[in-house]
């Protein structure tokens, strides 16, 4: 089983992720935003991770880089997914390293799809 | 249901996924919707209307997004088919046709325009491999209003994100507000055409890949043999097929046989020796 680490610091949002997540069978971990979400991966290190962008302590562009700087933090593939809409944003998410990008609001459809694009299904 | 309780459904659904219920789809919300007001343990679709309107459920308001936009098109529909173009058929494209180097793609029921222009973008890609030849691609439907929008290469944000890679998306999206508008370098590849399958299929030529997936299935049996038999006559003898997933020809036309070990794609009966392989 695959696992998925879900950041977001909207609790309804991880509830709605995992329920699809889980439907799609990954083990999820939860993180309410990037400074958890590095103690995670610093514990285990997830094959996925459902970035949020805008949450308190660290966004997740900052999860981001400091995830792809640390030993083995190249391997989880990372999928954004957040109200951040716009061409400079998904840029400079590409750019950091991230594999996909998920424009809020989502579907299980757009998980899933987005998820298979990337190999992950 | 009301007419306010449509309104505002057709507000939500719009919203959320760029869907557009008209009142002749009414019927589609019955069918659609009962076995999620089931499965929250609700009775009626008013109870679901009343929920959403509050906006607090967002697992509901997911579901019936989901329940309501299964059937609208999209980009790189179920991957394999554009895999398979890609890697397979394309290649013996160029073999086959190094002499002519030109070749022609129908799309036969190209709704809004995902599949045409997820063909354009593979060709795009290929563009080095295709310098010097002529790809054309033809996409019709019975729609004229699909028609006008599928031109118009305007896509909400739900659609650009269904099957299609983000790094497409920067490529070759433009960003209009909450619109993104497909470059005119992809659109200008695609031409579009009224035309009823039902009707006049002789007038669009002759083509050497079709792909007319997910069609034959709202169609009864005459309907489907007279459909294949006029994508029959579209089609160059060595040319291929693709239907949809859970479509076939088989006990319904013999001119048109499945290609081994290639799901979805059929090739002419009587040419062993196709694109398809």
């Amino acid at each position: 089983m695959k696992s998925c680490l879900i950041v977001d610091d909207s609790k309804v949002i991880r509830m709605v992720a995992k329920k699809i997540l889980e439907d799609l069978e990954f083990e999820t971990i939860e993180a309410a935003d990037g400074q958890q979400a590095l103690d995670a991966c610093q514990a285990t290190m997830p094959d996925a991770v459902l970035l949020d962008w805008n949450m308190p302590v660290m966004s997740g562009i900052e999860f981001l880089r400091e995830l792809r700087a640390m030993s083995g933090g190249d391997k989880p593939i990372v999928v954004f997914c957040t109200t951040e809409n716009d061409i400079e944003h998904i840029q400079d998410a590409i750019e950091a390293g991230a594999n996909e990008y998920i424009m809020k609001p989502f579907d299980g459809e757009i998980i899933q799809a987005k998820f298979s694009q990337v190999g992950l299904l | 249901m009301g007419p306010r309780d449509f309104e505002f459904l057709k507000d939500f659904l719009q919203g959320r996924s760029g869907l557009v219920i008209t009142p002749d789809k009414k019927y589609l919300i019955d069918t659609r919707l009962l076995p999620v007001v089931h499965s929250h343990g609700l009775k009626t679709i008013p109870d679901v209307i009343e929920i959403l309107r509050c906006g607090e459920n967002e697992i509901l308001a997911v579901d019936v997004t989901e329940a309501m936009t299964t059937n609208e098109s999209l980009f790189f529909r179920d991957d394999s088919p554009f895999d398979l173009f890609r890697q397979q058929i394309l290649p013996m494209l160029l073999e086959r046709r190094k002499d002519k180097r030109k070749f022609r793609i129908w799309c036969a029921a190209c709704s809004s325009g995902q599949e045409p222009y997820s063909l354009a973008m593979i060709l795009h890609q290929e563009q080095n491999r295709l310098a010097g030849w002529k790809a054309e691609i033809v996409a019709t439907d019975i729609s004229h209003d699909i028609l006008e929008r599928a031109r118009k290469a305007i896509f909400t944000q739900f659609e650009v994100q269904r099957g299609l890679p983000v790094e497409m998306l920067l490529k070759h999206f433009v960003q209009d507000g909450d619109y993104w508008q497909l470059s005119d370098q992809i659109r200008n590849m695609v031409r579009f055409e009224y035309l009823n399958l039902l009707e006049s299929i002789k007038s669009v030529g002759k083509f050497d890949v079709i792909f007319c997936r997910n069609v034959l299935i709202y169609f009864d049996l005459d309907t489907k043999r007279s459909v294949l038999e006029g994508l029959r006559s579209a089609l160059v003898n060595d040319g291929a097929l693709f239907l949809g997933g859970s479509e076939s020809t088989m006990g319904i036309c013999e001119d048109f046989i499945p290609v081994p070990d290639v799901r979805g794609v059929y090739r002419k009966t009587e040419c062993i020796d196709s694109v398809a392989g």
